[in-house]
């Protein structure tokens, strides 16, 4: 699903509930789930597998 | 009994109370009243009879030669998010029920074994989802400076009790800042611990893999005191104690929306510390910038999971911000919250990178000074951003990576509201974070 039609989806749900409020945060909340999506470091399964950073331990 | 002991810290309140100079009884007693006479709402409830029961028990026990350390006799407060035995645990919420916990979460048990006086439970954002402190079943809690100001939150009445000169030491939770916030608007100490290191058992989660319990006190000192008593684990090493070292300055993202006051006093803390002889070289976090984005799909997806029971059954009991920010982490669709837990492994990453070589890294707490209560956004020059999302810049990146951050005072605006200047140490080495933060103090005190 693209945000786009994620963003639709939810709007149309929340006035269905009668959060007409929780529009204007849905329509921020789209812009940073597509910052999220478009970070250079996000896995891809048309790339190739990479190990995550480590948590574990310290420096 | 002179009131003359209210602000000081616990390090020096400590040798007078086991040398029977000053009475844990007559010390509960005047801190109760003032609390009970306070116009700031730092507290949700007050736990007269108990605490003075306790504050006998220390004062007979310390008589006997049984002085248990330095939190012996020293009247402390609780956020109200943990249980306290026989006060309800309220998360200032409509929601929740009024009734008395029958026991203690283990860290304020930890407390009580070592000796501290537990006054009461400490007002709050409700559910500590909200970085104000103004959105509580019990009313706004108020800033001790300005009473027209918020002190900041979430752990808002824990900081205020501090600040105030009403408990010696608070203990609040921290899942984006709500520990360091406080403080650093309240000119206090707030440690946030490595994540991990003090069981967050017996406290209302709000987004369990960020959450973390942490002391607000009036020095680092007394933030040690505090959090040796409570944390799980054995001590950390200490490479030495510092009076000088390296500080990493990470500019980038962190230092391009400050307000000017709170730029110009932390430069000047900043200068004054490499006037001491600490190195300060600049050091950027890479990918810091995705830190908000990572954060948000975190906190909100955890939260409306906690919460879901409450949205479906009580909705109408959360007050109108808090609720409208957990219905909308249930949207939050699973794909994304896989993409910003990768995000977090990649800044921990990052933050790992960034200290090495580096005693600590050092940038603000807080992005602006204790502000008008009822704001809503913040205007850093042509930019013009929401005041949770200002709030929570600079503190949250450590939640979601797990590393230990400390903030300390570093000056007031020309206002006389304080600055805190925020310190972030390896994981796992909290202790040698606190050595670093009570150097710095000695130079910025």
């Amino acid at each position: 699903m693209t945000v786009d039609e994620w963003l639709s989806a939810a709007e149309t749900d929340a006035q269905r509930r009668r959060l007409e409020d929780l529009t204007p945060l849905l329509r921020a909340l789209a812009k940073a789930t597509a910052t999220l999506r478009a970070a250079e470091w996000n896995q891809r399964a048309a790339g190739v597998h990479e190990d995550p950073p480590s948590r574990a331990g310290s420096q | 009994m002179s009131d003359a002991w209210n602000h000081r810290q616990i390090r020096e309140l400590a040798p007078a109370l086991a040398g029977g100079e000053v009475s844990p009884v007559a010390l509960t007693e005047q801190l109760l009243a003032r609390a009970a006479a306070s116009p700031l709402n730092a507290f949700t409830t007050l736990l007269p009879e108990q605490a003075l029961a306790e504050a006998e028990t220390a004062a007979r026990e310390i008589a006997d030669g049984h002085y248990r350390g330095p939190l012996h006799g020293i009247p402390v407060s609780v956020k109200d998010l943990f249980r306290v035995a026989g006060a309800p645990t309220t998360a200032a919420s409509a929601l929740t029920a009024r009734t008395p916990s029958p026991d203690d979460a283990p860290v304020v048990a930890k407390l009580r074994a070592a000796g501290a006086v537990v006054l009461g439970t400490c007002n709050l954002h409700e559910f500590a989802f909200g970085t104000t402190g103004e959105d509580s079943a019990f009313g706004p809690t108020l800033h001790p400076l300005d009473t027209k100001r918020s002190p900041g939150g979430s752990s808002s009445g824990s900081a205020v009790s501090v600040a105030a000169g009403l408990a010696f030491a608070s203990l609040g939770t921290d899942t984006g800042g709500s520990v360091r916030i406080p403080a650093a608007a309240c000119g206090l100490v707030g440690l946030k611990p490595t994540a991990g290191e003090i069981t967050c058992a017996g406290v209302i989660p709000l987004a369990p893999s960020l959450d973390h319990v942490g002391p607000l006190t009036r020095s680092v000192a007394d933030a040690r005191i505090v959090y040796h008593a409570i944390r799980d684990k054995s001590p950390s090493p200490i490479l030495g104690k510092p009076t000088t070292g390296r500080l990493g300055c990470p500019r980038p993202y962190f230092f391009d929306l400050l307000d000017t006051s709170v730029r110009v006093v932390t430069e000047q803390a900043l200068t004054r510390l490499t006037d001491a002889g600490w190195l300060v070289t600049d050091t950027p976090i890479a990918h810091a910038a995705d830190t908000a984005v990572v954060c948000l799909h975190l906190v909100l997806a955890e939260a409306a999971a906690m919460h879901a029971e409450g949205l479906e059954h009580q909705p109408e009991d959360y007050t109108q911000g808090v609720r409208l920010r957990l219905e909308l982490g249930r949207y939050i669709q699973a794909e994304d919250y896989v993409r910003a837990e990768r995000g977090r492994q990649v800044l921990t990453a990052a933050v790992d990178a960034a200290l090495k070589g580096q005693s600590a890294l050092a940038l603000p707490a807080l992005a602006i000074p204790a502000h008008r209560l009822g704001t809503e956004a913040v205007d850093f020059g042509a930019t013009r951003e929401p005041l949770r999302n200002a709030m929570l810049r600079l503190t949250q990146l450590f939640n979601a990576t797990g590393h230990p951050a400390v903030s300390i005072p570093c000056g007031t605006t020309p206002d006389g509201l304080p600055v805190g200047l925020q310190l972030v140490g390896r994981r796992h080495q909290t202790d040698q974070l606190l050595a670093v933060a009570e150097a710095c103090e000695a130079v910025l005190g």
